[in-house]
């Protein structure tokens, strides 16, 4: 299958490499100020200087041509993980206290070699690239991430699902004793996610563990979650601890919970609109007008042909 | 009059204030957040139907504890909470919809979520521009009659946050109880009234 990719970014629009150490060293000095004003702080010790390093990333062609990432402060202070609790700043508040070592991700269901791993076995075997994403919230909301990680086709190909594999459902984490959001209820946890074999297999689709080239912070989804760009944000899974191969299109916990609102498949499709609210539109993060939402998030070229000849307004 | 009532309206129209001074100072401080759209979309409904929330209760809370110098605040809460309602409306018109006047009505027609948060600000319009004493003159009698809209701007304003949420919430659900208390007491208010009368 030949794959037509974004255009690679272009130079000017790439952080020097001393701006990016400078707003580093920012970073570091305004955290070593921070520790004293910890409590009224929406940044509890969670910048970039104190997340660790990932060596040996590759950078891949798959950039966002137009538009810059957004800066670290807004991909990591604007989160909805719910079991954390449902306001954006609730992930950034309460999520630094999950523990994310040890870790491990079961797989299981139709497939060759199920197991559970420890996630370093799991990462190893692949080589870790960095890539730029558009990412649409069913909130209409978008930004720019520079997320690191796998592809996900690897990982798939490593375990072998067996021949009447259809679907991939995959599991988030749910320990009450670290997620007070969990308490509130509103879903039916743990929270499920699940593709269609060949969407878990096309090229986009991406297990993140990094964010700017360090490991994830734990409000975006550590130690490892889901990325599949051409989809709304919530189909995104974090905190991964179970893939499960099935022949059954899984149940999905956004749909469990209001299936006329969110479907299965959740593409972003402009042409689709939540009941409540239109998807025609976004607002880009630090925009202050909405702008047209693109058709797959602005993926079409690539994974329109997953979806040939379905009704889109049917299977939303 | 003693000094306290006669601070009553300047209070809460201090009270009132503070709000929009404190969302104008953290425009200005760049501490909006990461969205300040829809930060200020948030505050500036949540005022709104804070304010008309409690122009709802001064007539009860009158009745209940006799304090009947409190009905001079109602009018200014009123006020108030159509003033945060047409910011409110503003940054939809605005930053949501950039003037597109058919997004607008399409919106409206298909989404309740929508509809609710336009039933409640349209109700509160004539509300507000009667709100003279000149009005309540010319319009005698009527002008109570009118201001029962009151009644539906509060109850569309609470059922527009309930349905705002993509999980229920605990905190809509607590303003759309209150509102219905509120409601409630007329209906008993006015049963109580035709007893009396009645009787």
């Amino acid at each position: 299958m030949l794959i037509k990719r974004e255009p690679e970014i272009r130079s000017s629009e790439i952080t020097p490499e001393l701006v990016y150490r400078s707003r580093r060293e920012f970073l570091r000095t305004a955290g070593v100020g921070a520790v004293g004003l910890a409590t009224s702080s929406m940044w509890l010790g969670d910048d970039l200087a104190a997340q660790a390093v990932l060596a040996n990333v590759k950078k891949s062609t798959y950039m966002v041509a137009d538009d810059k990432p957004h800066s670290y402060e807004d991909i990591t202070s604007y989160n909805n993980y719910y079991e954390f609790g449902t306001q954006k700043s609730d992930p950034a508040r309460y999520a630094g206290q999950l523990t994310v070592k040890p870790w491990t991700v079961k797989v299981d269901g139709l497939v060759a070699k199920p197991a559970d791993y420890a996630l370093e076995d799991f990462i190893k075997p692949h080589q870790l690239e960095e890539r730029t994403y558009r990412f649409r919230c069913v909130e209409a909301w978008s930004m720019v991430i520079p997320w690191v990680g796998i592809p996900l086709a690897d990982v798939i190909n490593r375990v072998q699902p067996d021949g009447k594999a259809k679907y991939v459902e995959f599991t988030t984490l749910m320990r009450p004793s670290e997620m007070p959001g969990l308490r509130g209820g509103g879903l039916d946890w743990p929270y499920t996610e699940g593709l269609r074999l060949d969407e878990a297999m096309h090229p986009l689709a991406f297990l993140a563990v990094g964010l700017y080239g360090k490991e994830l912070p734990n409000q975006n989804g550590a130690p490892i979650r889901l990325v599949v760009p051409w989809k709304y944000g919530f189909k995104n899974i974090k905190s991964i601890v179970r893939m499960r191969f099935t022949e059954e299109q899984p149940q999905t916990a956004w749909n469990k919970a209001n299936p006329r609102e969110y479907g299965f498949y959740s593409n972003v499709n402009p042409t689709v609109d939540h009941p409540r609210w239109s998807q025609a539109t976004e607002r880009v993060i630090g925009q202050l007008f909405k702008r047209k939402t693109l058709m797959f998030n602005g993926y079409a070229d690539q994974v329109a042909p997953l979806y040939k000849g379905m009704d889109l307004k049917k299977f939303y | 009059m003693s000094l306290m009532t006669r601070g009553l309206e300047p209070a809460v129209a201090a009270v009132c204030v503070v709000p929009l001074v404190l969302l104008a100072y953290k425009a200005y401080s760049g501490d909006l957040g990461v969205n300040p759209i829809e930060t200020l979309t948030h505050e500036t409904g949540g005022t709104a139907l804070k304010l008309l929330v409690a122009s709802l209760a001064v007539t009860p809370v009158r009745r209940l504890t006799g304090w009947n110098r409190l009905v001079s605040t109602r009018r200014l809460l009123g006020i108030f909470a159509f003033f945060y309602a047409v910011l409110h409306f503003s940054i939809y018109l605005v930053f949501d919809q950039f003037f597109d006047v058919m997004a607008i009505v399409d919106d409206v027609l298909k989404r309740k979520f929508i509809l609710s948060g336009m039933v409640a600000f349209l109700a509160m319009l004539p509300l507000a521009l009667t709100s003279t004493n000149g009005w309540i003159r010319r319009l005698g009698r009527r002008w109570q009659t009118l201001h029962r809209l009151a009644y539906l701007a509060g109850a569309a304003a609470a059922i527009h946050f309930v349905w705002k949420t993509k999980v229920p919430e605990v905190e809509p659900y607590a303003y759309a109880g209150v509102v219905a208390v509120l409601l409630l007491t007329r209906v008993w208010f006015s049963w109580k009234k035709r007893q009396t009368q009645t009787a």
